[in-house]
């Protein structure tokens, strides 16, 4: 029999948390010109405010990445963005559950 | 003396505000802004901080009710806020929810909490009882602060009757559309969002939106629980999130951008995508609007009824219609004739970030204000790579043995808009000025491309 594609509202497969964490922070140094190499983003650090020093432009920009590399669309009413931007790793699990690509 | 209508609704049970879907009537908010007045005897100036758009409304209309003057500073860093309190020590602060508690503490500032007041239609006693508060139009509606180069928060004067006129006017560009349900995406305390998000729709008898969305997929929902005509009111950095998240939105009817200069290939993308035309608006703090252009019809711009350029070999100046005083624009204007104009970048000391304006002299000025700052300065680096939303940041050098860069940070964070922080701020021993003590921006343009050919990673 042939085999069947799996269709795409299946739950995405097992993330490697770690390794997204990684790839999100390079993202954002890139995406949003911060003058510091991913090695150096603390993934515990708070991201808004004073941890990693983003503003409200920055939270924008990643919310264009979680769209245009995951396909998430980010809403400020969603009752978790508070957890969401908490961290670097909170962000990198939201995504790791969300993701649509 | 000539007195204006408050808002141009006739009917009580015309719709002024909507808030999530939910529609707000005209005789609501007047009844509203008359309930919040009779909370400001006595008080000269309200601090208006709300967020939320028809609180915004209603606080300023309260404020014109009770002739009291509305402050509208362009940051609520703790800094200004303290400034403004000196500058107006009687003044009441109108919140929705938190902004600046510690400050206003500190200060013994009173503070009305204008989401916590019962406002509502009861004792309006019927349709019949209904009327449109006039209003002087020599009436000092607002100051509006600006960023001097002397390092203070520079208020600028709004008079009901100017603000009147030059939104008015700007209804009548809309083409036919004046009279819609606005969303925006910029805050009601700017000069633009100020012009276009809250006295446009009372003065056209259009609608505000009480939210003010943020990510693309707000933008959305928000103009989803709208009635057409839809005008979305917003600046480039948004449009641009618009266009790179692909998101859909409902049939929109006109777009409004301003804060900073639209490409025209993003004018195109909109309209085409969109199905709407775009109305782009210039105007400055001092001025508010002066002119608009349909970007996609062409690079000209065309001013607001009576409003003259007298332009010398160093600047422009704005006067006339609703610009009362000879007013310096801070761009490089080109006359076309009498009623058009190119713009052609800013002038030297100005700039702009991500449609947020300020001056690399105030803003130095801040930063040498941090005690254990012995010297510093702001400057805009030559070669800055642009963010995904098409922003580049500024850069900062300082001198503080003492402390390091979060620490600066922390401070700068207290006196300035966060947009302005520097990224980088490097610590130096010592900034190269010239044998007058100045310190050119092309010599501090130099030393960062010196120190990033060193040290590229300073600057990533």
């Amino acid at each position: 029999m042939p085999e069947q594609a799996l269709p795409p509202q299946q739950a995405p497969p097992h993330t490697d948390v770690p390794a997204l964490e990684q790839q999100i922070a390079q993202l954002i140094v890139q995406g949003l010109n911060l003058p510091m190499t991913a090695a150096q983003i603390d993934p515990e650090a708070p991201l808004y405010g004073a941890g990693l020093g983003l503003d409200s432009i920055d939270i924008l920009e990643i919310a264009l990445i979680a769209s245009k590399q995951y396909g998430i669309q980010l809403r400020a009413d969603d009752q978790e963005n508070d957890q969401i931007f908490r961290s670097l790793r909170h962000f990198a699990r939201y995504v790791a559950e969300q993701r649509t690509k | 003396m000539q007195a204006l209508p408050l808002i141009a609704h006739r009917r009580a049970d015309a719709v002024i505000a909507w808030r999530e879907g939910r529609p707000i009537t005209a005789a609501a908010f007047v009844a509203a802004a008359r309930a919040l007045a009779t909370h400001l005897p006595g008080a000269t100036h309200a601090l208006n901080l709300c967020a939320d758009r028809y609180h915004f409304a209603v606080g300023v209309a309260a404020a014109l009710l009770a002739d009291c003057c509305s402050l509208l500073p362009s940051t609520h860093a703790p800094e200004v806020i303290r400034h403004l309190h000196a500058l107006a020590p009687g003044m009441i602060c109108l919140t929705d929810g938190g902004a600046a508690d510690d400050v206003l503490t500190q200060l013994r500032c009173p503070v009305l909490p204008v989401h916590a007041l019962a406002l509502t239609e009861a004792g309006l006693g019927g349709a019949q009882a209904w009327s449109v508060p006039q209003i002087a139009a020599d009436r000092l509606a607002a100051l509006i602060f600006t960023s001097g180069s002397t390092g203070s928060p520079l208020p600028h004067a709004k008079r009901f009757g100017s603000l009147v006129q030059s939104v008015q006017a700007g209804a009548r560009r809309l083409w036919r559309c004046a009279r819609g349900s606005i969303v925006a995406t910029v805050p009601a305390q700017h000069m633009y969002g100020f012009e276009s998000s809250v006295l446009l729709p009372l003065q056209s008898g259009g609608a505000l939106c009480a939210e003010r969305p943020f990510f693309p997929a707000d933008i959305a929902a928000s103009l989803q629980r709208l009635p057409r005509p839809r005008i979305l009111c917003s600046t480039p950095v948004h449009l641009r999130a618009l266009i790179q998240t692909g998101i859909s939105l409902p049939p929109l009817d006109r777009v409004i951008c301003a804060t900073a200069l639209l490409e025209p290939q993003l004018a195109q993308q909109i309209e085409r995508r969109y199905g709407a035309p775009l109305l782009e608006i210039y105007g400055s703090t001092e001025t508010g609007q002066i002119a608009s252009r349909r970007t996609t019809a062409g690079q000209a711009w065309h001013l607001w009824p009576g409003v003259r350029l007298t332009c010398s070999a160093q600047t422009c100046r704005a006067q006339g219609g609703h610009v009362q005083q000879p007013t310096p624009m801070a761009d490089v204007l080109e006359p076309l004739d009498a009623r058009h104009f190119l713009l052609h970048g800013r002038a030297a000391d100005l700039v702009n970030v991500a449609g947020k304006r300020s001056s690399l002299a105030y803003l130095s000025h801040q930063l040498n204000a941090i005690p254990g700052v012995h010297d510093g300065a702001f400057f805009v680096r030559a070669d800055a790579p642009a963010s995904l939303s098409g922003i580049t940041r500024l850069a900062a050098f300082a001198v503080a043995p003492q402390l390091d860069s979060p620490r600066i940070l922390a401070a700068l964070r207290e006196r300035i808009d966060p947009v302005f922080l520097p990224r980088p701020l490097l610590l130096l021993e010592r900034l190269p000025r010239n044998s007058t003590g100045k310190l050119p921006q092309h010599t501090l343009r130099a030393l960062a491309a010196q120190l990033a050919a060193g040290a590229p990673e300073l600057f990533e």
